[in-house]
């Protein structure tokens, strides 16, 4: 995914004047590209992203569209009280795209992990939030909130993971989710990383006999309030998958759609990582199947929900 | 866009307007029963020189991108900035009587996006800087010409956020910002260097790599020259520690930090008006 933000980056960069780079020391060589065709556009904030936060909000108010760029922690928790008051109070149209969803990091500890960004960011009043699934959706995302006159929060995943499009889906739209493989019993509803995690639940379940629908729900805030009605008629059971804690993620967003809508809430099952810090060194698969969040460990458990 | 740098400055006519401002102040600390009264006297002197003298500024095009720009970073003292503006003609002098009423746009601090002449919603302190700092970078990057001017409190130097844009503006030769601390010396319930050491402050702002100079706040000639000359040849962000007396301008609020939370009774008020020249 990084790469792809990276090249499609440098793309938008040169048909627009006013996107800017702002990094917090990462990306060493990742953006020369971006840098060599616009270099007074690109600003290492160093390590100081509560004013890389306030510099992206002054420059938008200036009539400029930022983007501050660290790994997920620091472009998010660590100042968000600049991306609560500085960029969403004032309404402004600063994109913030971070590097290592949930457990991406895994093998850098807790202090590195992201499970509790989502439920942040969510609740700050003009934010939109989106979790791409894949490098393609990366590209779209980005092209789609530069295109907001608000505030974007993009949470991307790191680099190399698999690619679950063929090309840039053209039917992207903030707030839509994307089908992405059809069936008829279960909807699982995967928002950024675990998509691929998704389809390879899917693969075990449809080997057992149950008919899987799987869309990556990029975005959770606005949630597509459109396909939930229909996901809540349809199916089963309708499952979130994310690399985010249960508390104030997507799971909590469709519960909490679910209740304001009055659906059968029953249908509803929540799969992600626990109220509890990840203190076991390793990397992110051996994370995921250790937290039970591997897709043949999603669908065992969608399985056993189901009987 | 620095028309004003060159016009000499009627001091007489500024410390005139620097005292109406200070009596539209405590009237209105007074009606919106409001606290931070001493803070926004204290300020009251740099506002003038930088509104009724050195900003280039068009309250009837207060969107113009060429226009200066003024953060009041220490968004306690909305109630200076509202009297200012009201009186620059940014809003009708009647808004200022709804400040802090039911209803109304006027605050206790800055609000966003509502009000003309407002550059910002501050109230957090340390968020005027960074603001700033991209305002300018952007003035950069655009080939716009103007100048960012940001008022931050004593108090507010605690913040870490100010350090971190403080090296920012350096490392980018942002010569077209300026800092101006209101230094009086108290902040919410202790004097300044008693909570956190702030002292030497003009030293630290230098070694942070600011142009950094040291007067007496109250001295509008000296600001006006400060200020008008930015940016002045330096290369470098300018710093002004503006050495302040919390509640200046009457007898019986100076340097007394009660003030800071104190709203003055009618008869308080009336005194005030009389020791400022208002009757």
């Amino acid at each position: 995914m990084r790469n792809a933000f990276a090249d499609e980056l440098t793309k938008i960069g040169s048909e627009d004047p006013r996107v800017v780079l702002l990094s917090g020391d990462i990306g060493n060589r990742l953006f020369d590209k971006f840098k060599a065709a616009n270099p007074a556009r690109f600003l290492n904030c160093g390590v100081a992203e509560q004013n890389m936060t306030g510099v992206a909000a002054g420059m938008a108010m200036s009539g400029l569209r930022p983007i501050s760029y660290t790994i997920t922690p620091f472009v998010t928790t660590r100042c968000l009280e600049q991306i609560r008051t500085d960029v969403c109070y004032h309404e402004l149209p600063v994109t913030i795209v971070s590097v290592g969803a949930g457990l991406s990091y895994a093998g850098l500890g807790p202090t590195h992990h992201a499970c509790e960004d989502i439920s942040f960011l969510r609740s700050i009043p003009n934010m939109k939030v989106i979790c791409p699934g894949d490098a393609f959706e990366v590209r779209a995302a980005l092209r789609a909130a530069l295109k907001q006159d608000g505030p974007v929060y993009i949470r991307m995943g790191k680099k190399g993971e698999p690619v679950i499009h063929d090309k840039v889906p053209e039917e992207f739209k903030i707030g839509r989710a994307l089908q992405i493989e059809e069936g008829s019993e279960v909807a699982i509803l995967s928002t950024g990383n675990m998509l691929p995690e998704a389809i390879k639940a899917r693969i075990a379940l449809e080997a057992q006999g149950i008919s899987t629908n799987v869309v990556s729900f990029h975005t959770v805030k606005p949630v597509d309030g459109a396909y939930l009605e229909t996901a809540f008629e349809r199916f089963r059971l309708v499952v979130t998958l994310e690399e985010h804690s249960l508390i104030g993620g997507l799971g909590s967003a469709v519960a909490e759609w679910a209740v304001d809508n009055r659906k059968e809430t029953k249908k509803l099952m929540r799969i992600g990582t626990p109220d509890a810090f990840y203190k076991i060194s390793g990397e992110q698969q051996f994370a995921r199947e250790h937290l039970g969040l591997t897709g043949w460990q999603v669908a065992a458990r969608i399985q056993q929900e189901l009987t | 866009m620095s028309a004003n740098k060159t016009a000499a400055p009627n001091i007489a006519d500024l410390k005139s307007q620097a005292a109406r401002l200070r009596g539209k102040v405590i009237e209105m600390s007074h009606a919106a029963k409001a606290a931070h009264l001493a803070s926004s006297l204290s300020c009251c002197d740099i506002l003038t020189a930088a509104y009724w003298h050195v900003l280039n500024i068009d309250p009837a095009n207060s969107a113009d991108p060429l226009r200066d720009r003024f953060i009041l970073s220490k968004g306690h003292a909305a109630a200076a900035l509202y009297a200012t503006l009201a009186m620059k003609g940014f809003f009708p002098l009647e808004k200022l009587e709804s400040f802090c009423m039911d209803g109304g746009e006027l605050a206790e601090h800055p609000p966003a996006n509502i009000l003309a002449g407002v550059e910002a919603a501050t109230g957090s302190l340390g968020h005027g800087l960074p603001i700033g700092c991209g305002m300018a970078m952007a003035g950069r990057i655009k080939g716009e010409d103007f100048r960012v001017f940001a008022l931050l409190s004593d108090g507010e130097c605690n913040e870490g956020s100010v350090w971190e844009a403080a090296m920012f503006a350096a490392g980018n030769s942002l010569e077209k910002i300026c800092v101006v601390i209101d230094y009086n010396k108290w902040q919410a319930t202790a004097r300044s260097n008693d909570t956190l050491m702030l002292s030497p402050l003009k030293d630290k702002w230098a070694a942070a790599g600011w142009d950094a100079h040291e007067i007496d706040g109250h001295d509008i000639g000296a600001l006006v020259e400060l200020m008008s000359a930015v940016p002045n040849g330096s290369g470098k962000p300018v710093a002004i520690i503006a050495n302040t007396v919390k509640g200046k301008g009457v007898s019986f609020m100076e340097d007394d930090n009660n003030w800071h939370y104190r709203a003055p009774t009618a008869e308080e008020v009336s005194a005030a008006h009389e020791e400022l020249g208002l009757k």
